[in-house]
């Protein structure tokens, strides 16, 4: 098969090293996620690509640009916008035998497509008793800021995570954009990508080859000795801001990027805080039935034994996004909540 | 419509509808011993549709079917010990005691995915005909769905797709007049379906979906023009079905349906029709005929052994399969 020989990841070694191994090749997170979509295309003549807007002259916000191009054939193609029909055209191609990516520029438009997503996608592999199987990429972009308000800025993993079929992964940096994009397009299963606009122009070593990066292997973005931050997409840069300021006060944080949310390396979670004996998780959603709950509420009972202090969660409030800055402002978590989380942990911090 | 149906096509077709018929009947007639444990849509009086379309099919011609999926896996040319185990819900099933009877599928049959949500198999369907566009091939992607689907979003949105993109796809709308318990009337404006393909420049037909060899004629044609690259067609087979939406029972005694309606569609009885014509033409005798059904009988009562002596699955087996581990 076209994947096989795809070189996996070293960076299973757990620490992210391996963005700096890249050859003093830098690319930013959008170059990385391109490039990864150029070798999937080339590689592999079961791959195209859908969805509004991936053949115009933004290329969704760079990812897609020109790939039409140099793909002729209908390899790369703009669709009508119908959510859900376009899912299940792309689950049935997957069915029939190709590898399509869908290209969403906001989440927000995917629970027009639930229909295909909950009902189809995820579950035939399991209603077929294991004889067909749906390779499906589904892209996501959170966006953030500018007003986007509640419809254009939502992040909804929480939701993906809830239904058993489905994988659900979080690049944090261009390398990981890449590798793990490979390797979405490589697996056998639905896969949602879920991207952060605010990560799009951010840099980072992403070798030229290709690289699969193993879905469900989280990665220590930070070693530290005394509290464990694990933080999903964007907050993996809010958390290293905020590693930065606990330093000053003799906090030495140790940051987990999980990479994926399902399947969830458990295991480097509950490693870190057997060491740290404390637990901040930083996640994007709102609080109530989020990522950071579902995380907490499964891996409670295998790290209580070590905790020195509660559990602290960084998630949005349970509202919807307000548009205006000032209660944009209010509404977002950042490093400094991280920060108070943490010293929260420590008895430091009073609300 | 071009050329006479061939006699043995009929005949082939008439097997075909038998098959369906018998197997439906003897499910009504297992199921009150609770064995088959699983929501039984059954098919009884639109067989001609499955019949009559799948007789043109190829084997590598995709097929995507709805809850009322057992005809059209029996017509594509499933096991029916496949299915009949898939419906006592043991290991040796199709889905392996996974599906049951509404999600009846068969890769092997390129039966990929049979969806249980009203209009859900529409774009799959149109997305297997846009994997077969991408191969160049001849074979084409089939897609059965009720009148309900037509109310659907997904049925316009895979509609205006296929037409976009000129998708080999042969729309197959069995209009029983009923979605579970409401009539087709109380849900649409006007009684059109097959020229709802129209403003996407989707030429639609419209069939008396009780004459197989009309389903046959009308279904070969398009079906040739869609294999010469034509773009997907729309067809409406006027029909009717017997039974309740779900279960072995008729529903007119609880209020569902008029009495008189579903005596006048009685007489229309898809399977009495053909097989008048070919006695009438000569083609079978009554003699023949029960040699048929001795044959079909004997095939079923093979595949209820071979579901009752199957095992069920360990029930270990419900972690199994989630994802595709190849």
């Amino acid at each position: 098969m076209p994947w096989t020989e795809v070189a996996v990841d070293r960076a299973i070694k757990r620490l992210s090293s391996a963005d700096k191994n890249a050859g003093g090749r830098v690319l930013s997170y959008r170059e990385a996620l391109r490039e990864a979509l150029h070798q999937a295309l080339k590689r592999d003549p079961r791959v195209f690509i859908m969805g509004e807007g991936v053949d115009d002259p933004l290329g969704i916000f760079g990812s897609t640009v020109g790939l039409h191009r140099e793909f002729p054939g209908g390899r790369v193609f703009d669709t009508p916008i119908a959510e859900n029909g376009l899912t299940g055209f792309a689950v049935g191609a997957a069915l029939a035998g190709m590898r399509p990516v869908l290209v969403h520029m906001r989440m927000d438009f995917l629970p027009l497509s639930f229909d295909q997503i909950i009902n189809h996608a995820s579950k035939l592999c399991y209603m077929s008793g294991g004889r067909v199987h749906v390779p499906l990429v589904i892209r996501a972009i959170i966006g953030r800021g500018w007003g986007s308000a509640a419809q254009h800025s939502q992040s909804l993993q929480a939701l993906f995570m809830h239904m058993p079929g489905i994988k659900v992964v979080v690049p944090s940096s261009a390398y990981d954009a890449k590798g793990l994009l490979l390797s979405s397009i490589a697996d056998d299963n639905p896969v949602i990508v879920i991207e952060h606009r605010w990560l799009y122009d951010i840099k980072g070593g992403v070798p030229a080859k290709e690289y699969i990066i193993p879905i469900g292997k989280g990665v220590i973005r930070r070693p530290g000795r005394s509290a464990t931050v694990l933080a999903v997409s964007l907050m993996v840069s809010e958390a290293m801001e905020a590693a930065k300021k606990l330093k000053e006060d003799g906090i030495d944080v140790e940051i987990i990027d999980p990479r994926s949310l399902v399947p969830f390396d458990w295991e480097i979670v509950v490693d870190s805080v057997k060491k740290t004996g404390r637990l901040v998780i930083a996640d994007l959603g709102w609080r109530s039935g989020g990522a950071a709950e579902i995380i907490l509420g499964r891996i409670h009972n295998k790290i209580r034994g070590y905790l020195k202090a509660d559990v602290q969660i960084v998630a949005l409030p349970d509202t919807p996004t307000p548009s205006c800055q000032r209660l944009e402002r209010a509404f977002y978590r950042g490093s400094e909540d991280i920060v108070k989380a943490v010293k929260k942990t420590y008895g430091l911090h009073k609300r | 419509m071009a050329r006479q149906v061939k006699d043995r096509d009929l005949i082939q077709i008439y097997e075909t509808m038998l098959r369906i018929r018998l197997f439906e009947e003897r499910v009504i007639h297992l199921y009150p011993g609770e064995e088959i444990r699983t929501p039984v849509h059954l098919c009884v009086g639109q067989e001609a549709i499955a019949a009559g379309v799948c007789h043109n099919l190829l084997k590598g011609d995709y097929l995507f079917t709805n809850h009322r999926c057992h005809g059209h896996c029996l017509a594509k040319g499933m096991s029916m010990s496949s299915i009949m185990a898939e419906l006592y819900g043991k290991r040796t099933g199709c889905c392996k005691g996974k599906g049951g009877s509404m999600h009846l599928s068969d890769p092997d049959k390129y039966i990929l995915a049979t969806s249980a949500i009203v209009g859900g198999n529409i774009p799959m369907a149109v997305g297997a005909g846009l994997a077969l566009k991408f191969r160049k091939g001849r074979n084409i992607s089939v897609v059965f769905f009720g009148d309900g689907a037509v109310d659907e979003g997904a049925f316009y949105e895979s509609l205006n797709f296929a037409a976009l993109k000129k998708l080999p796809v042969l729309f197959v709308c069995e209009n029983n007049f009923y979605a579970t318990n409401s009539p087709q009337w109380a849900r649409q404006p006007l009684d059109n379906i097959f020229k709802k393909g129209e403003i996407f420049g989707i030429k639609g037909f419209r069939c008396d979906g009780n004459d197989a060899a009309e389903t046959f004629k009308t279904s070969k044609k398009l079906i040739e023009k869609i294999r010469n690259g034509s773009g997907p067609y729309l067809m409406e087979c006027r029909t009717y079905r017997w039974k309740g939406h779900v279960g072995p029972d008729c529903d007119f005694e609880k209020g569902c349906r008029p009495k008189y309606e579903l005596e006048t569609w009685l007489k229309k009885c898809p399977v009495m029709r053909l097989e008048a014509k070919l006695l009438k033409k000569g083609l079978l005798t009554g003699a023949k005929i029960e040699k048929i059904r001795r044959r079909i009988r004997q095939k079923i009562a093979r595949s209820e052994v071979f579901a009752k002596r199957s095992r069920f699955p360990a029930a270990g087996e419900v972690y199994a399969d989630v994802y595709w581990k190849g």
